[in-house]
């Protein structure tokens, strides 16, 4: 199985009209291939800025990352974006101008990876495994949140990603769209089986759905603490009463609460 | 004035009923559709290479800026003296005109798409000619359409200027003529007639906007 | 006398070492030595229109002239009136139009029906109408000015949030209040956008009335006499004194806006 990620010890600097700001400090995280990895932490600790490294958007002033021991990035070298790193966007980037048929083919098909008989084939299943049968020639000003994210996450899927990348993908759905959400994104882990990696700032969801948990400090962001999440798969929501959960909970509480509070009083914002 | 213009026998010689007056109006409408196509042709593209491009905005726009403030008008005599004949310095003014804007509303239309649909389309794998056509042009396609709206309103404005100043026939210099003879209800005639086919010459554009981004008014 | 010029110094070296800055050169550069390369190979298009190097001794030349700076002061009195009395009449009406329903519904189809006409088929009516050629032009400056800051302005106060008179409402505003503190400031951008397109539009007006109408002074007058007198490199001057004359008027109006709305600026 493939999808080992590796992150030693990278830091990243931004250097906005000659103020450093040191956004990433020594951050090392070594993902196994096929775990599902949460980075929590409070807004600006850099967990942003860390996704937009692996996906290459951005790249590292001290480090490495690299896949199944090929090296990604480190400084002065970076690996384009590709679909071996597919990207779910925290604000959602489907194409308003194209279908959602469209928008989840257009990957295999414009790369000539599939024909588009097949690829539809494969989205029209995808969809309706995920409840979304039927809306393959909307829109998505048609769509609600909820249905426009499972579709986002299709379309990262269905290009065959090494590792999946998801920021924040569900800071705009209300609690009770959100842990549907939830069971429909393990449904498809479940599925894949693809190594993913997943920010947010909301400790619930974190331990919900995570292999691992790492919690980030505020700026400059470093791997505060490692939670190792052993409840069972496959999950569903009555697991977020038993003890187990919260015990984990009580434990990510005290790592992050204190993050938390220094990243209220420093009025810290999302940079990247 | 209405009855000037409703009548089939009208006292100045023009009307909804002489053909002279449609000759007026069709050369008029020759003109400013001509300048205004050869805007788009040329103003879209332009737009949208420097909005995508950095590199060639740093080239283009300082220069840009510089011949933009010379009002359409302040062409003329530059333009009869580069140009052959009378159409093309009228239609070259008129084109100024909805150049620009046209040029300006495009490249800004670009600068406003959102960073992540490019990002998307990076993952997604796309050649640059499939981010062209695939994002960059329907995602600017909003604010295209309206600096086409107003570039459409700046080509009459233009036309009729250059028309009043070096033009044979159309409705600015039916209007001037008219007023070099006195006959005021032609003069109203005609900018009525003027603000008629401006403001149907908008409501076409907004149309075909509206057709073109359908997934918009959903 | 060092502590002045330091910033400034930096400011200036900082440009020099900005790429964007020596690109944007290059690019105006590639364009005069065209228009050069044009004139020496007598391309037909450019066989009447003089070299850049001719139309800059020109412009040496006119510049010391009394006349020149003359014509400047008489079209940009004529702006200034045309312009002030639209916007000073334009915003309240813009801004009555969109506080008030049966204002909009009575007045709205009157603009409608008068903005699509080009300021300039007004002329032959305005000429007949007003005693001096100096108010027809003002006229018409106003009519151009008038037309775009109602329209900027209307859209401003209809895109007002909701929330704001509601807010203030509930914290116990009264209709004075509100329109000072709430539909002024929330209207600002709008005014000053449609205040600086109107200006813009301005300067193109007052050209072409210069042009048409028998004026006797002003930049538009010296330009027709310069085409009427042949003298190809004056008309060139011309129009780059009335684009600068026009860059410089949107220019302070953008600046005086800006100033006036802080809670505009960005960090």
């Amino acid at each position: 199985m493939t999808g080992a990620l590796s992150i030693r010890n990278v830091g990243k600097v931004y250097d906005p009209d000659g103020a450093r700001v040191i956004a990433l400090d020594d951050v090392s995280l070594e993902i196994a291939a096929g775990e599902l990895c949460v980075v929590v932490g409070p807004s600006g600790c850099g967990k942003t800025t860390l996704l937009n490294c692996i996906a290459g958007f951005d790249t590292v002033s001290a480090g490495e990352i690299s896949i199944d021991g090929a090296l990604l990035a480190a400084p002065g070298r970076q690996l384009a974006p590709g679909a071996d790193r597919m990207v779910v966007f925290q604000a959602g980037a489907l194409f308003p101008w194209k279908t959602v048929l469209w928008n989840i083919t257009c990957g295999p098909v414009l790369s000539r990876r599939l024909t588009r008989p097949d690829a539809e084939a494969r989205a029209r299943a995808l969809l309706s495994r995920v409840g979304l049968a039927g809306i393959e020639a909307q829109y998505p000003a048609e769509l609600s949140v909820g249905m426009k994210r499972r579709v986002e996450i299709i379309r990262a899927l269905i290009n065959d990603p090494t590792v999946l990348l998801l920021d924040e993908p569900f800071r705009a759905l209300d609690a009770l769209t959100k842990s549907v959400m939830h069971e429909a994104l393990l449904e498809l882990y479940d599925l894949s089986r693809k190594t993913i990696f997943f920010i947010t700032h909301d400790l619930e969801e974190a331990i919900f759905l995570a292999d691992r948990v790492a919690v980030m400090t505020t700026r400059p962001g470093r791997v505060k603490k490692i939670i190792t999440v052993d409840l069972p798969r496959p999950r569903n929501y009555r697991l977020l009463a038993t003890p187990r959960y919260g015990e984990l909970k009580q434990e990510a509480l005290e790592a992050i609460h204190e993050e938390a509070l220094k990243a209220f009083v420093a009025g810290e914002r999302e940079l990247a | 004035m209405f009855r000037e213009w409703f009548n089939r026998a009208p006292a100045f010689g023009l009307s909804l009923f002489t053909p002279v007056y449609y000759e007026h109006i069709a050369y008029s409408v020759y003109r400013a559709y001509t300048a205004f196509l050869l805007a788009v042709l040329l103003g879209v593209p332009i737009g949208l290479l420097m909005g995508w491009r950095q590199r060639v905005y740093r080239y283009t726009f300082p220069l840009l800026e510089m011949l933009r403030p010379i009002p359409p008008l302040a062409w003329v005599p530059l333009a009869i003296l580069m140009l052959p004949g009378i159409e093309p310095p009228v239609i070259y003014v008129t084109f100024i005109a909805a150049f620009f804007a046209t040029v300006l509303n495009t490249l800004l239309g670009v600068l406003t798409i959102d960073r992540s649909y490019f990002r998307a389309a990076e993952c997604l794998g796309f050649s640059p000619r499939n981010v062209l056509l695939h994002v960059v042009v329907p995602g600017a396609l909003p604010f295209i359409f309206t600096g086409l709206q107003i570039a459409m309103g700046l080509s009459w404005f233009a036309l009729v200027a250059g028309e009043m100043i070096a033009g044979r026939r159309g409705l600015g210099y039916m209007i001037f003529d008219a007023y070099n003879m006195a006959q005021i209800p032609t003069i109203i005639m005609g900018m009525l007639t003027l603000g008629l086919l401006g403001y149907l010459s908008s409501a076409l554009v907004r149309r075909l906007g509206r057709a073109l981004m359908a997934w918009r008014s959903l | 006398m060092a502590q002045p010029l330091r910033p400034l110094a930096r400011r200036l070296g900082q440009l020099a070492r900005s790429a964007a800055v020596w690109q944007g050169l290059a690019g105006i550069a590639l364009f005069l030595a065209l228009w050069q390369i044009g004139t020496w190979l007598r391309l037909p298009m450019l066989r009447h229109v003089p070299a850049p190097l001719d139309v800059l001794v020109q412009f040496a030349t006119v510049v010391q002239s009394r006349q020149y700076w003359l014509s400047w002061y008489v079209s940009g009195q004529r702006v200034f009136l045309g312009y002030a009395i639209g916007v000073l009449l334009g915003v309240p009406l813009g801004l009555a139009m969109g506080m008030s329903r049966i204002f909009h519904g009575v007045s709205f189809p009157l603009v409608e029906v008068l903005r699509p006409i080009p300021p300039l088929a007004w002329v032959p009516l305005s000429i007949l109408f007003w005693p001096t050629m100096e108010q027809t032009i003002v006229s018409i400056i106003f009519l151009g000015a008038f037309f775009t800051v109602v329209l900027n302005v209307l859209g401003g106060v209809e895109a007002i949030d909701v929330s704001y008179q509601r807010a203030a409402l509930s914290m116990g505003a009264r209709p004075w209040h509100l329109f000072w503190r709430i539909v002024l400031p929330a209207t600002a951008p709008s005014i000053f956008t449609g205040m600086a397109v109107g200006m813009g539009l301005t300067w193109e007006i007052v050209v072409a009335a210069e042009m048409i109408a028998s004026i006797q002074a002003g930049l538009g007058f010296m330009m027709w006499q310069a085409y009427v007198g042949g003298n190809i490199a004056l008309i060139i001057v011309s129009m780059a004194s009335i684009g600068l004359a026009g860059l410089l008027s949107s220019t302070l109006i953008w600046a005086l806006g800006r100033r006036l709305t802080p809670w505009l600026r960005r960090t």
